[in-house]
């Protein structure tokens, strides 16, 4: 038979390749390196999802630091982490002993100590600088913990499917329901000793479920991609299925998670401790100051603001920062 | 890029590649089961390209999946029939032998290349990764191997564009990547589905032409899916038609264009738009393809073909002999074949 359809021989140039990104029209930010020719506009091809969730990184950072928002929270962040890994740039001397005058208690806000000074006559200043160390630690590793956590567990839930999926998510279910503040009080109380590591312990063991289900139900959309029984047929092994091409795919919406809740984790800890069953003193955090300062904040306020206004702005600077994340982060709201 | 001589099983020269036999695939629904492939017979020898011609939901791409190892189990289910690669069962091997196998002597183009390619990785990574996977190459050597693959499947300045994402490719070029991954290793049998469905009538005909191209340079045996006579006309030796899960006609390829012996294949033939009937209404077959979860009884084509009596809504004719390398499944098949005389 003759060939009806006999295709001219194979020219790849006549075939149109979309302009290497860069040159396209205002589409590319300035003052990115050669690099940047992988930022193509979104726009120039409509449909195309994986176009988009490819540049989706790098949109969401263009978006980001165009946010003044987002600047302000960052930079906020940025300084209350300097201020917990370098406390004695800000502050000098650690407070107590001999740097706490009993003479000088609950003095106000005055020269050279421009905070006051609190019951045991400790710089307020110095004290709410030191005292941001344990809120930062626990907030950044609860985070990293329990986002471990959910992304391990909920990569597996999502990727086998089955029974496993349904026991995993049962147990998450149950932590899920465990009311939070209640939860945490139950346990630390059985704690005599409390430190800033038992207070991770147990925010992160009350803090995973909301992530693993994120996770599962990302990578349960991830795993039914092309591209991923693409690997399956050309013979990729399991983990190498989810460790390259589920997970690089699925990770984004947990990480946005965890970095709202980031605020929340450090306001629960000032919680607990305000409750009396976060740290105990002698240790050193803005809860225990402002447990320490309630009973005299009629007459020394100076003592229960100062922490009360670090931790706040701290708390909002990373929920800021999280909504701006997120938000750059959802093709939903752009 | 030599084939490791012990990593191939044995088998004789009148075994063939690939042995398809009665394969039955179903998918188990909660309230139904979906009978999506009732006994496919096929084989496939070296360097021989077989063509799988079906409409949407005849079975034809779950049968790729069947043959691959990709199926979705659950809800999909093998449920009769052997598969079988140079005389060894491939359903009776353990799942890691089968993935070994995947890729390296059995490989796959997939229909659409941009959504079939991860969009975070750089194309010559996912090139790579073949040799990563398969030959434990080291990274560097990989990316060496996907230029010259590149180079291979004609994308001009391969070198450069190995650091490329996806979607930074045109829809043609994005296939010969995919077409890089799948050959990449030199395999014995590489199963095209719909290769060139997502693409420009112009650039399919590059791509088909660059799949033969390749298939003649390693003598693979091909196994094209498709729903276009007019790729099939080309570039296929064998043509098998499935409809609702069966197979109906079995041929060579200008035995089928010249002589239809199934109502079916003679109606899909029939359809093709003709530049000489211009201005006429195009011909159709009647009707639409059968819910697999209720097939009708009888000959399952019986509710759409004109050439239907009574003895098609009750008996299922059998896959009967035409001549020595046909088959059809009609009843009447001596009249189909008459009447296209």
């Amino acid at each position: 038979m003759t060939e009806p359809f006999n295709p001219p021989p194979s020219d790849p140039q006549t075939e149109h390749d979309p302009p290497r990104a860069g040159g396209v029209g205002g589409a590319v930010t300035v003052g990115m390196a050669p690099d940047a020719t992988l930022l193509t506009d979104a726009s120039t091809a409509p449909g195309q999802t994986a176009e988009q969730q490819t540049s989706l990184t790098k949109e969401a950072w263009r978006d980001l630091r165009r946010n003044p928002l987002f600047i302000v929270a960052a930079a906020v962040v940025t300084l209350m982490i300097l201020v917990a890994a370098f406390p004695r740039l800000f502050a000098g001397e650690e407070p107590g002993g001999a740097t706490c005058p009993l003479g000088q208690s609950r003095l106000p806000p005055r020269a050279g100590h421009i905070f006051g000074n609190d019951l045991q006559g400790c710089d307020v200043y110095a004290k709410v600088i030191y005292g941001a160390r344990p809120s930062i630690v626990i907030g950044i590793v609860v985070t990293i913990v329990t986002l471990f956590i959910g992304i391990v567990l909920g990569s597996i839930s999502g990727f086998y499917g089955g029974w496993v999926d349904t026991i995993l998510s049962r147990f998450t279910d149950v932590a899920f329901g465990f009311p939070f503040i209640v939860g945490a009080i139950v346990i630390l109380t059985a704690f005599p000793q409390r430190s800033v590591w038992t207070v991770v312990i147990v925010l992160s063991a009350l803090g995973w479920a909301g992530l693993v289900r994120i996770m599962r139900s990302s990578v349960f959309s991830a795993k039914s991609m092309d591209y991923v029984q693409a690997a399956r047929a050309l013979g990729a092994t399991n983990s190498r299925i989810i460790i390259r091409h589920i997970l690089p795919n699925a990770v984004t919406p947990v990480i946005v998670l965890a970095t709202i809740g980031v605020g929340a984790i450090i306001g629960s800890e000032a919680t607990l401790t305000f409750l009396g069953v976060g740290l105990q003193a002698p240790a050193n955090s803005w809860g225990l100051s402002i447990s320490q300062a309630q009973r005299y904040f009629i007459d020394s306020p100076h003592m229960l603001l100062f922490p009360a206004l670090f931790l706040s702005t701290t708390v909002l600077a990373f929920i800021v920062l999280g909504d701006a994340v997120r938000d750059a982060f959802d093709p939903k709201l752009r | 890029m030599e084939k490791d001589a012990a990593g191939v099983p044995p088998g004789g020269s009148g075994t063939p590649l690939l042995a398809v036999d009665n394969l039955h695939v179903e998918f188990r629904l909660r309230d139904r089961t979906v009978r999506a492939v009732n006994g496919v017979t096929y084989s496939l020898a070296e360097g021989e390209t077989l063509a799988i011609l079906g409409e949407s939901g005849s079975g034809k791409s779950v049968s790729a999946q069947a043959i691959m190892g990709i199926l979705d189990s659950p809800p999909g289910f093998i449920t009769e029939g052997t598969i079988r690669y140079r005389g060894e069962d491939m359903l009776g091997m353990e799942e890691e032998q089968r993935r070994k196998l995947r890729g390296r002597r059995i490989s796959m183009v997939f229909q659409d290349a941009l959504s079939s390619l991860n969009p975070v990785f750089r194309v010559g990574d996912q090139i790579g990764e073949m040799f990563r996977v398969h030959l434990g190459m080291s990274k560097k050597d990989s990316l060496v191997k996907a230029a010259e693959l590149m180079d291979r499947v004609r994308i001009p300045s391969a070198k450069d564009r190995i650091r490329d994402y996806p979607h930074q490719f045109s829809g043609g070029m994005r296939q010969r990547v995919m077409i890089a991954m799948a050959l990449a290793l030199e395999p014995d049998i590489v199963i095209a589905d719909e290769p060139t469905t997502a693409l420009d009538v112009t650039v399919q005909a590059q791509i088909m032409r660059l799949l033969k191209d390749l298939q003649n340079e390693m003598s693979m045996g091909l196994i094209l899916i498709t729903h276009d006579l007019g790729v099939v006309a080309d570039v296929a030796d064998r043509i098998e038609v499935m409809y609702a899960g069966r197979v109906v006609e079995e041929a060579d390829v200008e035995d089928i264009y010249a002589h239809p012996a199934h109502p079916y294949t003679e109606g899909l033939l029939l359809s093709i738009p003709r530049i000489d009937q211009k201005g006429q209404a195009l011909r159709t077959i009647p009707g639409t393809p059968p819910n697999l979860a209720n097939i009708p009884s009888g000959c399952t084509f019986h509710p759409r073909c004109h050439r239907a009596r009574a003895i098609c809504a009750v008996e299922e004719p059998a896959l009967e002999t035409v001549s020595m390398s046909r088959q059809s499944r009609c009843h009447f098949w001596p009249e189909v074949l008459d009447a296209t005389q």
